[in-house]
């Protein structure tokens, strides 16, 4: 078992406002683990920026306690922070690429500042370029590439000091899909390669499929659920994280779809999910058969968490209304799936928060 | 022109006005720079915030700036008789014209920086940058185009402010055309000193246009 790098207990930031002020992170638990990619996600708001933001100290916490890599820097002074930020590598969503400096310009600045000699700096520059792909570009201005260089820019100037801890906030969210799985690949080498441990921000769940080992879910400045990130999505066990999953991967039909399905199929609805050994659509095809039933899939969606398959279809089944009925009973009890009705008697959907108790 | 007659006074002129352009271009626009610089990193939250620093500045800078420049010039007539030991020539307007110009700079500079991606800067306080380094190879940099372009603003302020320089004996192009033009009805003398001033303002807007370009990287 790999051991914490990043600690965080009980932390707290509370922004001054005009009254009672705005609490962003909420009392939280967290331990990152050395050499995993740890994703945060929720929706804007929730508090994530400014947790990352705790991690290298940008934001001071209110009270609690932040460990980074054996060293608390919660009691810090500003100018013993400072070493400990060059320790950490960051990259943002509007990439913060330095205008006035070439790429190699930009690449060569935390090296500066950390007082690296000019013939160590140059071959250290150039070593980054190669490694993000960008030798070519070495002496070109920031504005004159393309988003997704820009963002290979920014990885090679946060790994420039040789950090072992990457904070990426948003990092890909001002991409395009393509783009963004060039850079998602990316960190995916930075982390495999170069053994860093690296903390994504995202409200993308593409991010966090192709990304995240582990993942802690945050609503409202607290983390509402922390673990293993096919767990997590699997067996949501709050709300926000259910809401997460269905409105990224929309395979659970929403009352207003669920409406249309009614008109168009009268026959009797039922919501199967797919489970992780994969054998769902086995087991539904061998009950389909043993109970003489026939399911047409009208709705829903598969995808991969964590390379195992995640999601759900919704099925209108027609044969003997006695078979049906059997076949009903037997995959609700046997396989948690959710009656829905038909046109004539619907059946409510299952509310997302109940998710784990329908599986 | 009538060269042979008014030749001599209008170089003496001429110089006077370059004095004074120069002194107040180098000194009031360094200051403008240290001044603005302050008000943008004091604010409350910015990189040095310190709320009595930013409010000792901003008061300061509002009541300087709004004084008509003739009026400044000799209410301060105590301070500057003690720094350059007296009220009276080029010298006296241009301390006068250099103070004024910070101040009126200093605004300048601090809009001009509030504009600035504060991205670039938490970028570079997250690679440990001090606050001191990030003024100087991020703040600076990053703001160059538009700071050569409020300079360049200035300089047309400043070369106005000169004009004045005639009520305290200061001399200058100003005064030159106040005094052979004007006061001699002699039309024609005036309106070459005019296209001598435009002449002045479209070199300096030209070289300021073309350095601003150049430091966009664009």
């Amino acid at each position: 078992m790999a051991e914490a790098i990043i600690s965080l207990r009980g932390v707290s930031k509370v922004f001054p406002g005009r009254r009672a002020g705005v609490t962003a992170v909420d009392a939280v638990d967290l331990d990152v683990l050395e050499g995993e990619i740890f994703g945060v996600i929720g929706y804007s708001g929730a508090g994530k920026s400014t947790l990352v933001r705790l991690i290298n100290a940008l934001e001071h916490a209110t009270s609690g306690t932040i460990t980074v890599a054996g060293t608390e820097i919660t009691s810090l002074s500003e100018r013993r922070l400072r070493p400990v930020r060059a320790g950490i590598g960051m990259i943002f969503q509007q990439f913060n690429l330095f205008a006035s400096r070439t790429v190699a310009g930009n690449v060569a600045y935390p090296l500066r500042v950390a007082g690296v000699k000019k013939a160590e700096r140059e071959a250290r520059v150039a070593e980054l370029l190669e490694f993000v792909g960008l030798s070519d570009k070495a002496k070109v201005y920031p504005n004159k590439l393309s988003g997704g260089q820009k963002q290979r820019v920014g990885i090679a100037r946060a790994l420039a000091t040789s950090p072992r801890i990457l904070l990426a906030d948003e990092s890909t969210s001002a991409l395009d899909p393509e783009t963004t799985a060039d850079v998602l690949g990316l960190l995916r080498r930075v982390n495999a390669e170069l053994g860093i441990t690296i903390v994504v921000i995202t409200h993308e769940m593409d991010v966090v499929r192709s990304l995240c080992h582990r993942i802690a879910v945050m609503e409202r400045g607290r983390v509402v659920e922390i673990g293993d990130a096919y767990q997590v999505f699997a067996n949501p066990t709050h709300a926000a994280t259910a809401r997460f999953v269905g409105s990224s991967l929309h395979d659970v039909p929403t009352p207003e779809i669920l409406e249309r399905l009614r008109r168009r199929h009268d026959g009797r609805l039922v919501l199967m999910r797919m489970k992780s050994d994969g054998g769902a659509s086995g087991y539904l095809t061998r009950t389909l058969r043993e109970h003489g039933v026939e399911g047409t899939i009208i709705y829903g969606g598969i995808t991969e968490i964590g390379e195992r398959p995640f999601g759900s279809l919704t099925l209108e089944l027609v044969g003997e209304q006695a078979a049906v009925e059997r076949f009903v009973t037997d995959v609700t009890h046997g396989a948690g799936a959710t009656d829905l009705g038909t046109a004539a008697a619907p059946r409510p959907l299952p509310r997302r928060e109940d998710q784990e108790t329908v599986r | 022109m009538n060269w042979d007659r008014y030749g001599d006074a209008f170089l003496l002129a001429l110089s006077q006005t370059g004095y004074m352009l120069f002194w107040t271009m180098l000194v009031g626009g360094l200051l403008g720079l240290v001044l603005g610089i302050g008000l943008y990193v004091t604010r409350p939250g910015n990189l040095l915030g310190n709320r009595g620093g930013f409010s000792v500045l901003n008061v300061a800078v509002n009541i300087v700036r709004p004084i008509p420049f003739i009026l400044f010039l000799t209410a301060i007539f105590p301070l500057t008789r003690l720094v350059v030991g007296t009220t009276l020539g080029t010298e006296a307007v241009t301390f006068a014209m250099i103070l004024m110009a910070g101040f009126a700079f200093s605004r300048l500079v601090e809009q001009n920086l509030v504009n600035l991606d504060p991205g670039v800067i938490e970028a570079a306080r997250a690679m440990g940058a001090s606050p001191w380094r990030i003024i100087a190879t991020v703040l600076v940099p990053e703001a160059l185009a538009p700071l050569i372009l409020g300079y360049t603003f200035l300089f047309v302020g400043v070369l106005d402010m000169s004009a004045m320089a005639g009520y305290v004996g200061g001399g200058g192009i100003g005064d030159f055309a106040i005094v052979y033009g004007y006061q001699k009805f002699d039309w024609p003398l005036t309106a070459f000193v005019v296209v001598v001033i435009i002449v002045i303002v479209q070199a300096a807007q030209f070289l300021g246009n073309s350095l601003a370009r150049r430091a966009l990287h664009r």
